[in-house]
């Protein structure tokens, strides 16, 4: 059975959807702290 | 707190490396499907987590709804109660069993009733702030009154104390970003699950999606109205953003059972579902798949925990860049800079 593609694309796109994900938390914390940053210097 | 975070993150990801192992490895081959059938140990657990995560969010908008007012706290509670009362003994009645489709057993449907008013009171408990009314005030007067001493045990005090005791409204605010972070990790598994089930379904079916399929459509649309949730909260800038998207929500959740009980009711090429259900499945089988569902879960909880912390802190930077402009205004007024103020004189 040639399926077994199928399978191993079904588990690199869960992974790759979490790792998206991931990114984009990672993304928006770091946005979130020269957020912060700028707002330590405005004092 | 802090301190857990990366302890339980290497724990999960030791777990998850395990589940990865289990599946591939250790569970059996399925006779008909082959080995293309472990899909269904990264399919169903996303589906299950997918929906806890909307189920989750759905109670932390009703919460937020309700505790506008403190009387339709009190009313919400009660009403839960009662739904859980109900719900619980009435699975057990012979005409309601008999009503129930083959392979769900009254305990489960039981179980799930007890959760639902479980979670309700424990998600106000640590989410909805402090508030010493209605049905927490009575636990508090009974167990410090010590009114019920004889009949209840007093570790029995001691927990309904712990679960009840302190819980109620607020703001509403830790509900709010609760039910965003819900959301919004709710909408990545439930992607999985829409990717995953077209990639599982070619092989095994021959095509990739089965048009007006009920339960392929209702969670395709389950996850239309999340993501549109999330849009909602993300472009508009009202003050009852958050209302709607509330109310949004409590409408979204109906689709829940709807997906999840679309097997039962309805005539679809989805099988049945493989715990309580009727379908058959290999122990061995059964076994994998709950030790994946766990790593998932506990997977889901970390991220839900970062993007909890993240929304606090962004709420957070806002309010001190409100306050900064605020301050900022207010000396531009003093020192009599405002072209405005001439106008007035």
């Amino acid at each position: 059975m040639n399926s077994i593609k199928f399978l191993y694309a079904a588990y690199i796109a869960t992974w790759l959807i979490h790792g998206l994900y991931l990114g984009s938390l990672v993304r928006r914390y770091g946005r979130l702290r020269q957020q912060m940053k700028d707002l330590g210097k405005g004092k | 707190m802090k301190q857990a975070f990366p302890i339980l993150a290497v724990l999960t990801a030791f777990f998850l490396v395990y589940a990865f192992y289990q599946a591939l490895w250790v569970a059996p081959t399925d006779a008909l499907q082959g080995d293309v059938y472990r899909i269904i140990y990264y399919h169903v657990p996303s589906a299950w987590t997918a929906f806890l995560l909307f189920f989750i969010n759905f109670i932390a908008s009703v919460q937020y709804l309700a505790n506008a007012k403190p009387s339709t706290a009190r009313a919400a509670r009660w009403i839960v109660i009662a739904i859980g009362t109900v719900g619980f003994f009435a699975s057990f009645v012979p005409q309601v069993r008999q009503q129930l489709p083959t392979g769900m057993y009254p305990s489960s449907v039981a179980t799930t009733f007890l959760i639902i008013t479980g979670l309700y009171f424990v998600i106000g408990k640590y989410f909805g702030g402090q508030d010493l009314g209605g049905f927490s005030a009575f636990i508090l007067a009974v167990n410090t009154s010590g009114a019920m001493s004889p009949f209840m045990p007093r570790v029995m005090r001691r927990f309904f104390t712990k679960v009840f005791g302190a819980y109620g409204a607020a703001d509403g605010q830790d509900l709010d970003v609760l039910a965003v972070t819900t959301a919004e990790v709710g909408v990545v598994f439930c992607t999985i699950v829409l990717v995953t089930g077209p990639i599982w379904a070619r092989p095994v079916w021959g095509i990739w999606w089965a048009p007006g399929d009920i339960r392929l459509t209702s969670t395709l649309v389950l996850w239309l109205i999340y993501v549109s949730y999330l849009v909602l909260r993300r472009f508009s800038d009202s003050a009852q953003t958050q209302k709607l998207a509330a109310v949004l929500a409590v409408f979204g959740a109906l689709d829940v059972p709807l997906v999840y009980f679309s097997i039962w009711f309805f005539r679809t090429q989805h099988p049945q579902p493989v715990i309580g259900g009727g379908g058959s499945m290999d122990p061995r089988m059964l076994h994998v798949l709950l030790i994946s569902w766990m790593a998932f879960l506990s997977f889901a909880f970390l991220v839900c925990w970062s993007r909890y912390r993240l929304e606090k802190l962004r709420r957070e930077v806002e309010e001190a860049e409100a306050l900064e402009s605020l301050m900022e205004t207010s000396a531009t007024f003093s020192a009599g800079k405002v072209p405005f103020s001439q106008g007035s004189k």
